[in-house]
């Protein structure tokens, strides 16, 4: 852990953003994970993008579990909201959260342990709700926090640092993902932000619940030889399916598109994601297709990267239940809360 | 793979080993002609070591005191914090801190030994130069005679430099540092003829005689009231020996450099009411430094720009004032252009003519070997300091006209290398080299062995002696020193530009940790291209192209690089301490420089001088 403060000053000739802010803007407290921890990555990375979509700190929510990588939200955007919620409970807080103001940016931030472990049950309710949020898991493989015992993403025959070999089947949260309806399906590494700051952009306008799973390697107990969620490891064998570009509102798309086979697709919020395959038989708008490709490659023990599979045109949690349009902080007290008789009346209804 | 032509043009990994590199990041002592260590002696002065931070001082630049008031200061603009936000650390005025605050320091300068070498130099001139000289050759064993024609040591310090900036005391007490020991000093005594000098059998002479005329300007009217026109360097030559104690109300300085200033201020203290500094061209082309025209506007001085003198007004024989054209400038074809827009008029009562100087050698025979250009200029060799004439050594504002104190110091450090090397028959354009020793500053994870953090607070500014005690006496020295909470805030302001981040490729895993953390966008993990090309694609803008770029082998994951730019690095160390495999280690870059050296004793102290 590093007790060193960062420094106030920055580089004299930053850049602004639209608000006027500047990277630094964004930043959060000095990190206290281990030096080299994958997660700081995905933190800058989440800095990055949401400085470059200009989105004002108290506008996002960010929430997490418990883990190494729950503790990411401390070390972004120091002017948001945030909550670290019980292990593996982050979904429902998000839920509740999101239901009482649907105007608000969600982030939610966990590992491997904290949703494909504990949190499963939780981490799958939501998905299939569409709460409209961006639902990150930083992956290592283990339970960085607790000393690296291996976590339901470790893949079979992998060595922990002191030898241990795990026998069970990884929890592949893509594929559950893909299995369980969600409308953005996104894999990325903590060691390639070129590819990760679109998905983290498209991942927070993705109207409902957008899912990344990004390979954030655990320095300390899980990059050594015969880990295969090391640095080395996912640099080896990571196949990136789709290029993911981001272009933001107003911007004209058709340079981007030009040459190859692009895909636009247009966000709730007017700016477009075009998706490029790398891989010609990629099929980024096929629920099937996509399904099929990244299991196919993960038999070669294969790590399919990019954004997996899009459709905006699915309802996400408010749309599906039919609730109020704004946020309920925003209503009369009288509408939000309409007394006793009114009560009376509803209560009846189901006598 | 690339094509061959487009690999060679890709930036090659940067040789760190060259002393150079490293030298090159701490900006101050790079830029300071005599390269003093100033990171390490603001450390000194953080640790209340005054009297090692003097020595420390001393030993590049011989005159600290002096220095430490009025040095140019080169340093100033290129320090790093004045890039990081906007005004460099105050390092001058902190060096003045070290003279002020010293201890006894007689006992620790370089012994010189009783026994001579039986070389005996000859120098010309006690300026800063000739006593850099003598102080660099009196611990070999050379006897060392000095030629003075004034009555008192220490040139333009002396005779020009008001004692409003540099006191007398401190003058003296530093000249006495070298004089004292052992130096024969003879005053009043000007060479004549170097023929004859040449003659008396020293083993080398070293000419440090400055520039000593001052320019003159021949337009209508000059010699029509020669008592009330003066020519600026001679004038306060005479302030300062006392021959000259008052001047007219009205006076106009012509000339907009540093001695312009002298005199301006100088004229105040001598009863002027009305100053004006009449400059030809605009004011952001001025000569003088910033610092001392701002001191000037402080003492309600009036610069005024774009006025070329045309001439000078008189009446019965007496000075009325000035007519001058007034100009505009305008940029052709890269070249400063001037056309005139009217004229106007001046009243004076004195004039002063502040103009520049130039050096004259009417003592020097033009036929004994020492050669001279078009100019009237001796030729000089820039490394050696040697003229054409082998043993005859020039050095300060005689070399290459007029300059400042730094270099002359830094021409007699060269001189004296030359001077011993040429006394033992060796080779003279073989210099030593500079070295560079670097040292691991890490004690234990987490604890590094300097002060990491810096104040972000704003430069602090010396107190003046008030307007309205100053002018009282011409001796009242008008900058009074950083107080010591003042001295406490500024040595923090240094981002310790030493404590180097040396890069380890093997040892890299691109985890990204130390870009992410770099508090000023220094570092990035890239594919290697051509310069520009990749300057283009660095984290932080990186335009500044003085400024070098880091490239790092390529690295064993992904044969991308490590690209550093060293713009606006703060040193802060955290690369180093967020990187898991220590691949990143700050290390205290020691930049050992050459001074003339017998193998067992020399100027410069063990540790730091390159050779031992
Ligand atoms: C008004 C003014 C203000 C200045 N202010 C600053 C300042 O603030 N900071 C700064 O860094 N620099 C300043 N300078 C410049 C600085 O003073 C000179 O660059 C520096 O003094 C040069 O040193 P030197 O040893 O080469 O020569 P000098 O200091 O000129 O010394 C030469 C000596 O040689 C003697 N001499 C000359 N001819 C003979 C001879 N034939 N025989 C015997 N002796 C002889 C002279 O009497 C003199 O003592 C200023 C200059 C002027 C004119
Ligand atoms: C209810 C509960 N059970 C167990 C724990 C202990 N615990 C803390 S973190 C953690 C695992 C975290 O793993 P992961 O989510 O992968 O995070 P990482 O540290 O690897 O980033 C466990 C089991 C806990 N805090 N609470
Ligand atoms: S234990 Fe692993 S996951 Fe936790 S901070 Fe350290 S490197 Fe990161
Ligand atoms: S020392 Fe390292 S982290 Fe600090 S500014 Fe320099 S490059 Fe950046
Ligand atoms: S922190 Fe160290 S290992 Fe990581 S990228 Fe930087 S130098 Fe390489
Ligand atoms: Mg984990």
């Amino acid at each position: 852990m590093t007790f060193m403060q960062k420094p106030k000053v920055s580089h004299s000739k930053l850049p602004r953003n639209e608000l006027g802010l500047s990277i630094r803007d964004y930043e959060g407290s000095m990190s206290t994970l281990c030096a080299g921890c994958g997660h700081d990555s995905v933190t800058a990375a989440l800095i990055q993008a949401i400085w470059e979509l200009s989105i004002e700190p108290h506008l996002i929510v960010k929430m997490s579990g418990i883990g190494c990588s729950s503790k990411t939200p401390a070390y972004f955007v120091e002017g948001a909201h945030g909550i670290n919620a019980v292990h593996g409970r982050m979904p429902s807080i998000a839920t509740g959260a999101n239901a009482a103001n649907r105007n608000l940016y969600y982030i939610g931030i966990s590992g491997d342990g904290d949703s494909l472990s504990i949190g499963l049950g939780q981490f799958a309710h939501a998905l299939r709700r569409n709460v409209n949020m961006l639902y990150l898991i930083e992956n290592n493989g283990v339970y960085g926090l607790t000393k690296g015992q291996f976590s339901a993403s470790a893949d079979v025959g992998s060595k922990a640092k002191k030898g241990a070999v795990n026998n069970q089947p990884p929890i592949d949260p893509i594929l559950l993902a893909l299995t369980l309806g969600a409308g953005f399906v996104g894999r990325g590494f903590s060691g390639d932000k070129d590819q990760l700051v679109p998905l983290i952009k498209a991942g927070i306008l993705h109207n409902g619940f957008a899912l990344l799973d990004v390979l954030s390697p655990c320095v300390t107990f899980n990059d050594h030889e015969d880990s295969t969620k090391s640095y080395a490891h996912t640099r080896r064998f990571d196949r990136p399916a789709v290029r993911t570009d981001f272009v933001p509102r107003k911007t004209p798309i058709q340079t981007v598109c030009e040459g190859g086979e692009a895909i636009p697709v247009e966000l709730h919020d007017g700016s477009t994601i075009v998706l490029r395959k790398v891989s010609k038989d990629y099929n980024p708008v096929n629920r099937d297709e996509a399904y099929r490709y990244v299991q196919e490659h993960q038999k070669g023990g294969e790590i399919v990267t990019g954004l997996l599979y899009i459709n905006e045109d699915q309802q996400e949690f408010h749309a599906l239940n039919d609730t109020v349009s704004g946020a309920l902080r925003d209503l009369p007290y009288a509408e939000l809360c309409p007394g006793s008789a009114i009560l009376e009346e509803i209560q009846h209804l189901y006598r | 793979m690339l094509a061959p032509p487009l690999r060679e043009r890709l930036l090659k990994p940067t040789d760190v080993s060259h002393p150079d590199h490293f030298h090159r990041v701490v900006d101050c002592q790079w830029a300071c002609p005599a390269h003093t260590d100033v990171p390490e002696y603001i450390r000194l002065i953080a640790q209340g070591r005054f009297t090692d931070a003097y020595l420390l001082n001393r030993e590049s630049n011989v005159f600290p005191g002096i220095l430490g008031r009025v040095c140019d200061r080169p340093c100033e603009p290129a320090c790093r914090r004045g890039r990081v936000d906007e005004k460099p650390v105050a390092i001058c005025r902190l060096k003045r801190v070290t003279a002020d605050l010293k201890g006894e320091i007689a006992h620790r300068l370089p012994p010189v030994p009783t026994q001579k070498n039986g070389k005996r130099i000859a120098c010309i001139g006690a300026g800063c130069a000739s006593l850099t000289v003598a102080n660099d050759l009196l611990p070999l064993g050379y006897a060392i005679t000095i030629f003075e024609k004034q009555h008192e040591p220490g040139g333009l310090m002396r005779t020009n430099i008001p004692a409003f900036r540099l006191p007398t005391e401190v003058l003296s007490e530093e000249i006495h540092l070298i004089t004292e020991r052992g130096v024969e000093l003879l005053l009043n005594t000007p060479i004549t003829s170097m023929k004859a000098l040449l003659e008396r059998g020293f083993d080398a002479v070293f000419v440090g005689s400055g520039a000593p005329r001052g320019k003159n300007l021949e337009i209508p009217g000059r010699y029509s009231d020669p008592m009330h026109v003066h020519i600026g360097i001679d004038w306060l030559e005479s302030v300062a020996f006392g021959h000259i104690t008052a001047i007219g109300r009205k006076v106009l300085i012509i000339g907009a450099g540093n001695t312009a200033m002298d005199c301006c201020r100088t004229s105040l203290r001598l009863g002027a009411t009305d100053v004006k500094v009449m400059a030809r061209k605009p004011l952001t082309l001025l000569k003088a430094s910033d610092w001392e025209m701002e001191e000037a506007m402080e003492e309600s001085i009036e610069i005024i720009p774009c006025h070329a003198p045309r001439d000078f007004v008189l009446a019965d024989n007496r000075i009325q004032g000035m007519n001058f054209d007034i100009v505009e400038y305008h940029e052709q074809d890269g070249k400063l252009r001037s056309s005139t827009l009217d004229s106007s008029f001046f009243p004076a009562d004195d004039i002063i003519l502040a103009i520049g100087q130039e050096n004259a050698f009417p003592w020097i025979e033009r036929d004994i070997g020492l050669e001279f250009d078009q100019q009237d200029v001796p030729r000089v060799d820039r490394g050696t300091m040697q003229s054409t004439r082998a043993g005859v050594f020039f050095g300060g504002d005689a070399a290459f006209g007029p300059e400042n104190i730094i270099w002359a110091v830094e021409h007699g450090h060269q001189a004296a290398i030359s001077i011993h090397k040429y006394c033992r028959g060796e080779d003279i354009s073989v210099r030593p080299p500079i070295a560079m020793n670097l040292t691991s500053t890490k004690m234990g994870i987490h604890e590094w062995s300097y002060s990491n953090s810096f104040d972000t607070s704003m430069r602090r500014k010396v107190p003046h002696v008030s307007l309205t005690e100053r002018f009282k006496d011409i001796k009242i020295e008008v900058e009074m020193g950083f107080t010591p909470e003042q001295t406490r805030v500024e040595v923090e302001r240094c981002l310790n530009c030493d404590i180097q981040t040396v890069f380890f490729a093997s040892k890299c895993i691109e985890c990204d940790a130390c870009i992410d953390v770099c508090p000023t966008a220094c570092l990035t993990l890239a594919v290697n291209g051509e310069e520009d090309d990749l300057r283009g694609r660095l984290k932080a803008p990186a335009n500044n192209h003085k400024q070098l770029l880091f490239v790092s082998e390529p690295l064993t994951q992904t044969g991308r690089v490590m690209v550093k730019d060293e713009d606006q690095c703060v040193h802060c160390g955290l690369c180093a301490e967020r990187c898991p495999t220590a691949a990143w280690d700050m290390q205290k870059s020691l930049v050992k420089i050459p001074y003339a050296f017998d193998g067992q004793s020399g100027p410069g102290s063990e540790s730091r001088q390159s050779g031992r």
